[in-house]
């Protein structure tokens, strides 16, 4: 029954479901049974220095890479082929921006995993989860950037629709997604395996205030009027227990406007 | 007219000694725990000073409070929310530990389990962060306690803005005073404005501004927001932490700890109505010097009827207008105007108010000579600069700080005068605006200032709000992660510590 059995198969055929799952399980979870532990862990209290730099290298770094595997990953190939952008296009782009970016990435995050590794205050606040998942996203970034070296020797844009057409085939539902990636480099094998096992560990690390930074730019800037926040206790809003006081009273209210209405 | 109430309060700096009860019954009850070892949700300053965190006042350093742009709109100071996004990944303007103090304790345990040694054994500092030896304390909650330190270092104290304060430096004209800080819990607070999160809300109820520990997902933008730094990271927690005014005594009508310990009984605590759509025009004052009169006019007057109507019918309960029409803090604030607000220039509103304290005169050489003026002590030559007081209270405007000041000392004279010569002599009064009868009442509440009189509470009505049925169960008052169930060994499974919930044991 095992005759053909094939470890590619559970790697890029089957984990990225479990990971997805325990991705999106695990937040929901999170997010309702233990709210007060959904926060991003920041340091900067403790010591400022090497945070400054290193944060934001490391952050604006791998928001760049990530909306670019994103975008890049998930752009369906008939799309590009009706904008006219050819493979080998599109493959520049990604290294031209994307090693830029992914080199941020990773000096920022060479300065905060130093700091956390090295800092006594740090060392010392750090839990197992917060250094795993450090060491892990440094390791991410250095074989992502090792994967250029590979991806430049073929820039016909031919292996990347390869993986172009497996992300598209996972999230399609397409059992035979695996097929497509089992004679890559193992660099970039690597490279996926340790991408879902990030995924996987996300609900039950520090990483979950991802989350939280995509939602509160939308949550400030647009669905928040003005800067203040009042919270009553009071069942009724304003209005209407104005409104139903001035029925009690079988009069209207007082006529007390201020100028500043 | 949108009529809230707020139990406001009222610090009388004239009658503190400076004993720290307040912070240290503070501390016990909110911050023993890891942390927020450092953070004092109240603490007393010794002015002049930096105080803590260092230099705090100091805005052009630290960003907290409001500007108001040349349109006349208000934005915090570290940056509108758009910039206050961008600096998510790390925040310019937030203190360091250090800036604060790195907290440590004594190795006590040392003492007792040390072995035979030729030297008697000590109890040496370790850092609370690190469990390290510290070599050296550099700082601590009270580093100037009674003037401690340099004068060049305490002269970098910020109120000393236009004041020569050179001669300050000398031992015959120094001057000293306390001031105790805990939030402000203002009206239009810079901390709530600056959460992206949308964590900190004031109560309509009470006013009290809280934290939601659920929602908080350290940004730490209220941290810098804050322009008295009276909100504080809890490194263990990841959560921003601030004074809760003690909500859960207070809705029982019961006044905070720090105001139910003070020795000195200089803390008072009632209602105050408060017209919330003259909030923000209040703010947006155009100068500085007069945020201290547009805060006065955003408060209602309880014995209006007109303002009585429309509490009610805004829902403020009838329990509360009444206590609104007794609250010494109406009394101090708007009928006497002898409280102030701390550093009204950074346009919080801030609701925590103070009464300057009097002083010595200050000429040493004409001692016995006291400098009168219209047969009362001129203010102006107390050994604190009127200067000083007005840039920490009425952001520089000196009148009605020396208007206040008169008024505390025409009190003086004039119950020296009833006591003493057995004469209520109403010339005394009139020459400060006031009538015996007014004098003889600010003595009950600010000299004797019973109990009763310092606090007016009335209790919170969570009849009206809250379905019994519906709490029935929950969790009840929670430091952390207490309603979590999720619990399996040391932490839970998401990484929260494991609180254990335990009922209270009688033991004999």
């Amino acid at each position: 029954m095992f005759g053909d059995f094939d470890i590619n198969f559970v790697i890029f055929g089957v984990m990225p479901y479990v990971a997805l799952t325990v991705f999106l399980f695990g937040s929901i979870a999170r997010y309702e049974r233990d709210p007060f532990t959904w926060k991003s862990s920041s340091s900067q209290l403790l010591r400022r220095k090497q945070l400054i730099w290193g944060s934001i290298l490391f952050h604006v770094g791998i928001l760049t890479v990530f909306f670019g595997h994103l975008v890049g990953l998930f752009t369906p190939v008939w799309v590009l082929d009706a904008l006219g952008i050819p493979y080998g296009l599109k493959q520049w782009m990604a290294v031209l921006i994307g090693g830029p970016a992914g080199v941020a990435a990773l000096i920022g995050g060479t300065m905060l995993l130093h700091r956390r590794l090295f800092d006594p205050r740090i060392r010392a606040t750090s839990s197992f989860a917060d250094i795993l998942i450090m060491v892990l996203i440094w390791l991410q970034l250095a074989i992502g950037l090792l994967t250029i070296t590979q991806s430049l020797q073929h820039m016909d844009g031919a292996e990347m629709v390869r993986f172009m057409t497996w992300s598209q085939s996972v999230v399609t539902w397409n059992i035979n997604a695996w097929v497509t990636v089992v004679d890559v480099h193992w660099l970039f094998k690597l490279h996926i395996f340790l991408g879902l096992i990030i995924t996987m560990l996300f609900p039950f690390t520090r990483l979950v205030h991802i989350w939280s930074g995509f939602a509160a730019p939308v949550r400030y800037l647009l669905t928040r009027p003005g800067y203040q926040i009042v919270r009553s206790r009071r069942h009724r809003p304003l209005e209407e227990r104005r409104r139903a006081f001035d029925k009690r009273q079988a009069k209207p209210g007082p006529s007390a406007t201020t100028p500043a209405e | 007219m949108k009529v809230r109430a707020q139990i406001g309060k009222v610090l009388n700096l004239d009658k503190c000694i400076g004993c720290h009860t307040c912070s240290v019954t503070c501390k016990n009850v909110w911050t023993t725990r890891e942390g927020v070892e450092y953070a004092w949700f109240n603490n007393v300053e010794t002015k002049p000073g930096t105080g803590y965190p260092t230099d705090w006042e100091n805005q052009k350093r630290w960003n907290g409070g409001w500007v108001r742009s040349a349109s006349g709109k208000l934005h915090p100071k570290q940056g509108a929310k758009w910039r206050i996004l961008a600096n998510i990944f790390a925040n310019p303007s937030m203190p360091e530990i250090d800036d604060y103090y790195e907290p440590f304790d004594f190795d006590y345990d040392h003492l007792k389990s040390a072995p035979d040694m030729d030297h008697f054994p000590t109890a040496r500092p370790r850092s609370k962060i690190t469990g390290e030896r510290m070599e050296k304390i550099e700082k601590g909650p009270n580093w100037e306690e009674i003037l401690g330190g340099e004068f060049s270092k305490r002269s970098q104290d910020y109120n000393f803005e236009d004041v020569q304060k050179e001669i300050y430096g000398e031992y015959e004209n120094t001057f000293m005073m306390y001031l105790p800080r805990l939030c402000e819990h203002c009206l239009n607070p810079t901390c709530s404005a600056s959460c992206p999160s949308g964590a900190i809300y004031k109560r309509e109820e009470d006013g009290i501004v809280l934290i939601d520990q659920e929602k908080c997902r350290g940004w730490r933008m209220c941290v810098s927001g804050c322009p008295y730094k009276k909100v504080y990271y809890n490194w263990e927690s990841g959560k921003s932490e601030k004074c809760t005014f003690c909500y859960p005594r207070i809705e029982s009508g019961q006044p905070t700890v720090c105001s139910e310990t003070c020795v000195g009984r200089i803390r008072y605590l009632g209602v105050i109505l408060y017209d919330a759509d003259k909030i923000e025009a209040a703010a947006s004052s155009e100068r500085e010097t007069d945020l201290y009169g547009a805060q006065l006019d955003v408060f209602l007057d309880p014995n209006d009827p007109e303002v009585i109507a429309a509490a009610r019918r805004d829902g403020v309960p009838e329990d509360w207008i009444e206590a609104a029409k007794v609250s010494p803090i109406w009394k101090m604030a708007m009928d006497w105007k002898v409280a102030f607000p701390l550093h009204p220039e950074y346009r919080t509103l801030p609701m925590v108010w103070y009464i300057p304290p009097l002083s010595p005169i200050q000429n040493a050489a004409e001692a016995g000579q006291i400098a009168m003026s219209d047969q009362m002590p001129d203010v102006r030559s107390l050994r604190i600069p009127v200067k000083y007081l007005a840039n920490m209270l009425t952001a520089g405007d000196e009148e009605p700080i020396v208007h206040a000041l008169e008024r505390m000392s025409a009190m003086r004279l004039y119950m020296r005068a009833l006591t003493v010569d057995g004469v209520r002599d109403e010339g005394i009064a009139a020459r400060v605006g006031m009538s015996g009868r007014m004098i003889e009442d600010m003595y009950k509440i600010m000299a004797i200032a019973d109990y009763e009189d310092r606090f007016a509470i009335p209790t919170a009505h969570r009849e009206q709000n809250e379905e019994g049925a519906d709490i029935r169960g929950g969790c009840g008052f929670t430091d952390g992660n207490g309603c979590s169930t999720g619990e399996t060994g040391k932490t839970s499974l998401f990484g929260g510590k494991k609180k254990s919930f335990a009922l209270p044991l009688e033991s004999f």
